[in-house]
């Protein structure tokens, strides 16, 4: 079989009994077999446990017993998502080897869709960074050029939906690392309102922002993936009590009349006008299909990049915190407690981890609190309010995922040149709002562009109807381009 | 805003980190932080006195379960990926100099 096939189609065949969930599993671990030494998208590869998770679908669909809506598609899970029995690393030496003791609750409920979980995926460490090149254990290759970053944090993720070592990823997102990816490589990339999917079992980075979501080759079957996973969990207190909306039979009722805004800070400086013109290639897209365009000013998204690399570092460095050599992952022994502390953390952190945990220790610290978390707290109340004002005369809004496309390994070492990457999407984060990242059309050098959907919170339907238009009506690959893939 | 970041507030913030860093270290990353710190300063033009705070997308209230009895981890599944445990329980080095 092709591994290119979607995550809808695999699903459906297996339902069917036209093929088996083992053979598609095989199909794919051996694509995975031949280009992962060169992509690296995994930290582990679960080759047995997969075949056994096929195999057990297999078992129930010849006994006439029902699986889920998932059953028997390939799925790949980013490394800080807690997995039983499978080590779970964040990508950094201070978690290597570590086992947990029980699965995410989104781990849980694609075991429960019948999905078939391929492996770990590489991240940047502890997902802070935009190109996993933070990670402990070696970059990820981007597939379409494998001299560029795949993105980051969840650039291993991505790479393993476009290089079909599975159909469908989950990553994580707390200021761009599920959209960023996705528009690197050319792929589907879903930043779902916070609330709507559990983060139990989820290792924390910035507890008011992370989010946990789909990557996938198309918008129904990152659709398909985030139903499977939304919805409430009382594991999580930060998890919406209501019922989840439901997005894939919505994804064809079209945008005839839908009001789009495009953001207009997001569509000047800093910003590749190549994207910038693709951007507005999508937008005309939508008006063709029946949706009303305008642009709409939305101030506050300039400052949200500011605030984030305030407010995400500052909770960083207090959910950190529990990585001290006492109860999990390394240590580095020393004679008293303290000590073993110090050196545990000096030689399990990497350098962006290490700034990243120092600058909100610093932000929080006596003396800056009101300087700089506090003021950046005060900018968050801007962005929702600015956000809410153009939700009133807007279903969605339309701007680039990321300001540049993919860019070469090891060619950005200054770290806030780096954090500029997140210019788009932070802003979204810090609202608790949607976005999702739609791949549409390549910069002159072929590489991919993303277009970025934002949708107010729990708009996700609203959200994949203009993702739908906007996959139908993306530029096709150019002839006669080379598929790296 | 505040003045720039200097070495010895790295050096500070670093202890109160429990990070050990040498003195090339704190150079690198106060050069690093100062241009994260300046480029934060565009919100500081902003008249923010009369906005409040926001510490979270939606205003949360305590979430509490019933206070009953449910499946929880072994002892010795807790313990199970400790760097020591004895007797039940995590072992660490000596703490406040006491003999262990």
């Amino acid at each position: 079989m092709s591994t290119a096939e979607s995550a809808i189609d695999i699903a459906a065949a297996i339902r069917a009994g036209g093929r088996s969930a083992v053979e598609v599993t095989e199909a794919h671990l051996a694509r995975i077999t031949e280009h992962e030494p060169t992509i690296h998208a995994f930290n582990e590869v679960t080759a047995e446990s997969a075949l056994a998770a096929a195999a057990e679908i297999d078992r129930a669909i010849a006994a006439g017993e029902p699986v889920g809506p998932l059953a028997g598609v390939p799925i790949a899970v980013k490394d800080n998502l807690c997995t039983k029995g499978i080590a779970t690393t964040c990508s950094s030496k201070m978690l290597e080897g570590w086992i947990p003791p029980y699965d995410a609750t989104v781990v849980q409920r694609l075991a429960a869709a019948g999905a078939i979980t391929v492996g770990k995926t590489n991240l940047d460490e502890f997902a802070m960074g935009s190109s996993t090149e933070t990670s402990a254990f070696g970059v990820t290759r981007n597939p379409v050029d494998h001299t560029r970053v795949p993105g980051g944090s969840s650039g291993g993720s991505a790479a393993a939906v476009a290089a079909q070592f599975a159909p469908l990823a989950l990553g994580t997102d707390t200021g761009g690392s599920i959209r960023q990816p996705a528009a690197f490589c050319g792929v589907v990339g879903v930043k779902p309102t916070y609330g709507l999917v559990s983060r139990y079992g989820l290792i924390a980075y910035a507890s008011s922002l992370d989010q946990v979501g789909p990557l996938a080759n198309t918008v129904a079957d990152a659709a398909l993936l985030l139903e499977a996973i939304a919805g409430h969990d009382a594991a999580d207190a930060t998890s919406i009590p209501q019922e989840a909306p439901r997005l894939v039979e919505h994804l064809d009722d079209g945008v005839a009349g839908l009001r789009v805004g495009i953001i207009t800070e997001l569509m000047g400086d800093g910003i590749d006008p190549d994207i910038i013109a693709q951007v507005r290639a999508a937008a005309e897209a939508l008006a063709a299909a029946g949706a009303t365009v305008e642009e709409v000013s939305v101030p506050a998204v300039s400052h949200g990049l500011s605030a984030y690399y305030l407010i995400g570092p500052a909770e960083a460095s207090s959910n950190l915190a529990r990585f001290d050599g006492v109860r999990f992952g390394l240590r580095v022994d020393a004679p008293t407690t303290n000590e073993m502390m110090v050196a545990t953390r000096t030689a399990g952190f990497g350098d962006e981890v290490k700034r990243r945990i120092m600058l909100g220790t610093y932000a929080l610290s006596a003396g800056y609190y009101d300087a700089f978390y506090g003021k950046a707290q005060k900018v968050r109340t801007l962005i929702c309010r600015d956000f809410a004002t153009a939700y009133e005369r807007f279903d969605v809004l339309l701007s680039p995922t990321t300001p540049t496309t993919a860019f070469e390994i090891g060619s950005i070492a200054d770290p806030l040149t780096m954090y500029l990457n997140d210019t788009c999407t932070t802003a979204t984060n810090m609202a608790g709002d949607c976005a999702i990242s739609v791949p549409f059309g390549t910069d002159a050098a072929g590489l991919p562009i993303g277009v970025q959907v934002l949708a107010p919170a729990l708009g996700e339907a609203t959200m994949f109807r203009a993702a739908v238009a906007l996959e139908a009506a993306a530029p096709a690959l150019a002839q006669g381009e080379p598929d790296h893939r | 805003m505040s003045a720039r970041i200097t070495g010895d507030d790295v050096a500070h913030v670093a202890k109160l980190a429990l990070l050990d860093l040498d003195a090339a270290q704190v150079e690198i990353f106060t050069g690093q932080l100062a241009a994260i710190l300046e480029h934060a300063k565009d919100v500081e033009a902003l008249d923010l006195d009369d906005v409040p705070p926001t510490s979270h997308p939606y205003p949360l209230v305590n979430v509490l379960r019933a206070d009953e009895v449910g499946p929880t981890l072994t002892n010795a599944e807790a313990l199970a990926s400790a760097p020591q445990a004895e007797d039940g329980r995590f072992r660490v080095p000596t703490i406040l100099g006491e003999a262990p």
